[in-house]
C-alpha cells in the first residue's frame, strides 16, 4: 500500500497523489478539504484529520478514516463508501444520492440533509451514537439509522491505535452529550422531510416532529430493510449484533395523508 | 473588478481561539500557526488576533491601539488623546514588514490612563469615559480608528491572510493567557483594516464567522445608547451589543448568550418553568438585539473566552480541552494543530454558549 504524507501538502497537492494511485493510506492529515472528491475504485485509509467535504461526489471508491471527520463529508455522493472510526461533524451525507456512509460515534447537525434516491440508487447514512438536530432535513429519499449505542470508553478518550497522529487521540463527543440529557436526535429532527426513511433506536423518539412526519415503531418488515445495515456496522466496528438489535426501534416516514400545502402562503 | 453587490462569494471565514487556567503564557506563534490550517476559510482581505494578558508591565493602563490614514489624522487624534488622557507610553507598533502585507496604515499604540480632573468633570466612570472617547475619536476625527482600547490586551488586524497579520505584527514576540483570531472572507462588506476581525471595545473582543441578517434592526437599537457603527462590517455591533448588556445592563454572559441567540419560542415553552421564565423574559426586553443569520463567535474578555453559534448553528465550532487549556475553532484540524492530543473534544449546540474563566 502506498502511503502518502499529508504534512504541509495543500488539497491539490493530496488529489493529486491520489489520482496516482489505486490503494493508500493518507497519514498526518491537518484540515486538507475535498479528498478523494468525486473518485472511482480506490481504497484510501486516512489518519489525522481530514478537512471539509472528504469524498464528495464520490463514484465508488471506498475511504476510511481513523479518527473524526469534519462538515460535509460524502457531499452528494453517488456510489461508495466511507467509514469513519469516530464521529463526523455537521452535515454529513449533504445531498448523498447513493452509497453509503458508516460513522461509529457521533454526527453534528444536519446530518443527512437532502438525501434522495432514485430507482436502485439508496443512499444510506449509519450514526452508531447520536445526531445533532435538523437530522434528515428536507430528505427525500434514502435511509438514516441512529443507533445510539453507549461509548465503548469513558471521557472521550479512544481506545483506537492510528486514530490521530499519536495513536491516542481521542473522538469527537456528541453535541447532544455536553450535559447529561442524552438524546439520540436534537430538535426539528425531519424537518421538511418528504422521502425516505429514518430509523432510531430509542424508546423515546423526538415530540417536536412536524405534523408531516409519521412516527411509528418498526416492526420485522420494517427492520429488513435495515438489517444488513446494521450488520455491517457491527462489523466494521465491532459491536455485538445481537445487542444492538435487542432494544426497539422507530421508524420516521413522511406522511402522505397529510402532505406540506400552503405552507407560505394561501392560495 | 466587480464592486459591491455585483459579485457574491459564498463561504465562511475561520475562528480560533486558547485560553488557559494557569499561570503559563502561551505565545501568541500557537494561534498564528493554527490559523494556519484553515487557509481555504479566508480570502486575504483580513485577519486578526486578539491577545489578553500581553501587557503585564501597564496593566493598570489603557492600550489604545490606533489605524491613521495620514499624519494629520494621527495629530489630531494625539491632540484629542493628549487632552483628554495622560500618556504613559506611546509608540509605533512593531511591525515585520512582508510582501503579504501592503498599503499598512500608520499604526500606534499609546498606553493611557483618563486625565483625572477631566474623568471627574465628566461624572462618568472610568470605562464609560474611554469607551466615549473611542466612540468619539473613530466618529469625528477623519482617517483615526481606534480598533483596540482595552487593559491589558490588544487587538492585531490587518488586510492579508491572517497567518501573515501574525507574521507582520510579529506575534511571536508577544506572550499572554488567551488568544482569538480570525480569518476574513468578506461577503458583504469591502475588505478594509478597520473591517478586519477582532471587533473590540475596553476588554471585549469578537471575532465573527457569518453574516448577521438582523444588522440594521441591532444596529439602530444600540446607537441609542450612544454607540456608533463607523466600521462598514456587520460584526462590529456585537461588540456592542455585548458591551451595552454585559457592562451597561449587567446580563451574565449566559444571559448575554440567551439574548442574541435566544432559542425559538417553541423550545422555551418546553423549558422548566423558572427557566422558561428568564429566558420569556430576556426575549420580551430585548427582542432588537436577538442577533439573527449564522454565526459562530468568540468572544473574549479580562480572563475569559465565551463562544456561541446561532440557535440553528449554521456556522461550525469545535471546542477541545486538555489539561489547563482550552482551544476553540472553526475546524478540528486547527485544534489538533495546537494540541495533537486534545483530551476531550465536542461540537456545542447551537445557542449554547462555552464558557470558560480563569479562576
Amino acid at each position: 500500500m502506498t502511503i502518502i504524507d499529508a504534512k504541509g501538502k495543500s488539497y491539490t497537492r493530496l488529489n493529486e497523489e491520489i489520482a496516482g494511485v489505486t490503494e493508500a493510506r493518507i497519514e498526518h492529515c491537518e484540515g486538507q478539504r475535498f479528498l478523494c472528491d468525486g473518485t472511482s475504485g480506490k481504497k484510501i485509509e486516512i489518519t489525522g484529520v481530514p478537512g471539509n467535504a472528504l469524498g464528495a461526489y464520490l463514484n465508488g471508491s471506498e475511504i476510511t478514516v481513523f479518527g473524526n471527520a469534519q462538515d460535509a463529508v460524502g457531499d452528494t455522493m453517488n456510489s461508495g463508501k466511507i467509514v469513519i472510526h469516530g464521529s463526523a461533524g455537521d452535515a454529513a451525507g449533504y445531498a448523498m444520492r447513493g452509497g453509503a456512509i458508516y460513522v461509529e460515534r457521533d454526527a453534528g447537525y444536519r446530518a443527512g440533509i437532502h438525501m434522495k434516491e432514485y430507482g436502485d440508487k439508496k443512499p444510506v447514512l449509519v450514526i452508531g451514537g447520536t445526531a445533532g438536530s435538523f437530522l434528515g432535513e428536507y430528505q427525500a429519499g434514502g435511509v438514516i439509522v441512529v443507533l445510539d449505542l453507549p461509548r465503548k470508553e469513558s471521557k472521550g478518550k479512544s481506545e483506537k491505535n492510528g486514530a490521530g497522529e499519536s495513536g491516542k487521540a481521542s473522538v469527537r463527543g456528541s453535541v447532544n452529550n455536553t450535559e447529561n440529557n442524552r438524546n439520540i436526535v436534537g430538535y426539528f429532527c425531519g424537518t421538511g422531510m418528504h422521502g425516505g426513511e429514518i430509523y432510531l433506536r430509542t424508546q423515546t423518539p423526538p415530540d417536536d416532529l412536524p405534523l408531516q412526519v409519521r412516527c411509528e415503531p418498526a416492526f420485522e418488515k420494517d427492520m429488513r430493510n435495515i438489517r444488513g445495515y446494521i450488520g455491517e456496522y457491527c462489523r466494521l466496528f465491532n459491536a455485538d449484533e445481537a445487542s444492538v438489535l435487542s432494544s426497539p426501534f422507530y421508524v420516521l416516514r413522511p406522511d402522505s395523508a397529510n402532505p406540506y400545502k400552503r405552507l407560505y402562503v394561501m392560495n | 473588478m466587480k464592486k459591491e453587490g455585483e459579485i457574491r462569494i459564498p463561504s465562511g471565514c475561520a475562528i480560533a481561539g486558547v485560553i488557559t487556567k494557569s499561570e503559563e503564557k502561551i505565545s501568541g506563534k500557537l494561534i498564528v500557526n493554527a490559523m494556519s490550517v484553515m487557509h481555504e476559510r479566508s480570502n486575504g482581505l483580513g485577519g486578526g488576533f486578539a491577545g489578553y494578558g500581553i501587557y503585564p508591565e501597564y496593566k493598570d493602563y489603557y492600550a489604545l491601539h490606533v489605524f491613521y490614514d495620514s499624519k494629520s489624522a494621527r495629530e489630531e487624534c494625539e491632540r484629542y488623546i493628549d487632552e483628554n488622557f495622560e500618556i504613559i507610553n506611546l509608540s509605533k507598533i512593531p511591525v515585520r514588514s512582508t510582501p503579504k502585507i501592503t498599503d499598512a496604515p500608520l499604526i500606534w499604540r499609546y498606553f493611557v490612563t483618563p486625565d483625572h480632573n477631566r474623568l471627574r468633570d465628566s461624572q462618568l466612570d472610568e470605562k464609560e469615559y474611554v469607551a466615549r472617547s473611542v466612540v468619539k475619536i473613530n466618529t469625528y476625527i477623519k482617517g483615526a480608528y481606534v480598533f483596540s482600547s482595552g487593559k491589558n490586551m490588544g487587538c492585531f488586524k490587518a488586510v492579508g491572510y491572517p497567518e501573515d497579520v501574525g507574521e507582520f505584527y510579529r506575534l511571536d514576540e508577544y506572550e499572554g493567557y488567551s488568544w482569538t483570531a480570525h480569518g476574513r472572507y468578506p461577503t458583504n462588506t469591502p475588505g478594509w483594516w478597520g473591517g478586519a476581525h477582532p471587533f473590540s471595545l475596553l476588554d471585549y473582543s469578537i471575532v465573527h464567522n457569518g453574516e448577521i441578517s438582523s444588522y440594521d434592526a441591532n444596529r439602530r437599537f444600540i446607537e441609542m445608547f450612544g454607540y456608533k457603527c463607523s466600521l462598514l462590517t456587520d460584526t462590529e455591533v456585537i461588540a456592542y451589543i455585548i458591551d451595552y448588556l454585559v457592562r451597561k445592563k449587567g446580563l451574565t454572559l449566559e444571559e448575554t448568550a440567551a439574548v442574541i441567540a435566544a432559542p425559538f419560542w417553541r423550545t422555551i415553552e418546553k423549558m422548566p418553568e423558572e427557566k422558561k421564565r428568564l429566558y420569556r423574559y430576556l426575549r420580551e426586553e430585548f427582542p432588537s438585539l436577538l442577533v439573527t443569520g449564522p454565526f459562530s463567535i468568540l468572544v473574549g474578555f479580562e480572563n475569559g473566552i465565551m463562544a456561541l453559534n446561532d440557535r440553528l448553528k449554521l456556522r461550525s465550532m469545535v471546542v477541545g480541552e486538555k489539561g489547563d487549556r482550552t482551544y476553540f475553532a472553526s475546524e478540528e484540524c486547527a485544534i489538533r494543530n495546537m494540541e495533537p492530543n486534545v483530551e476531550r473534544i465536542y461540537a456545542p449546540k447551537g445557542g449554547e454558549p462555552v464558557i470558560v474563566r480563569r479562576a
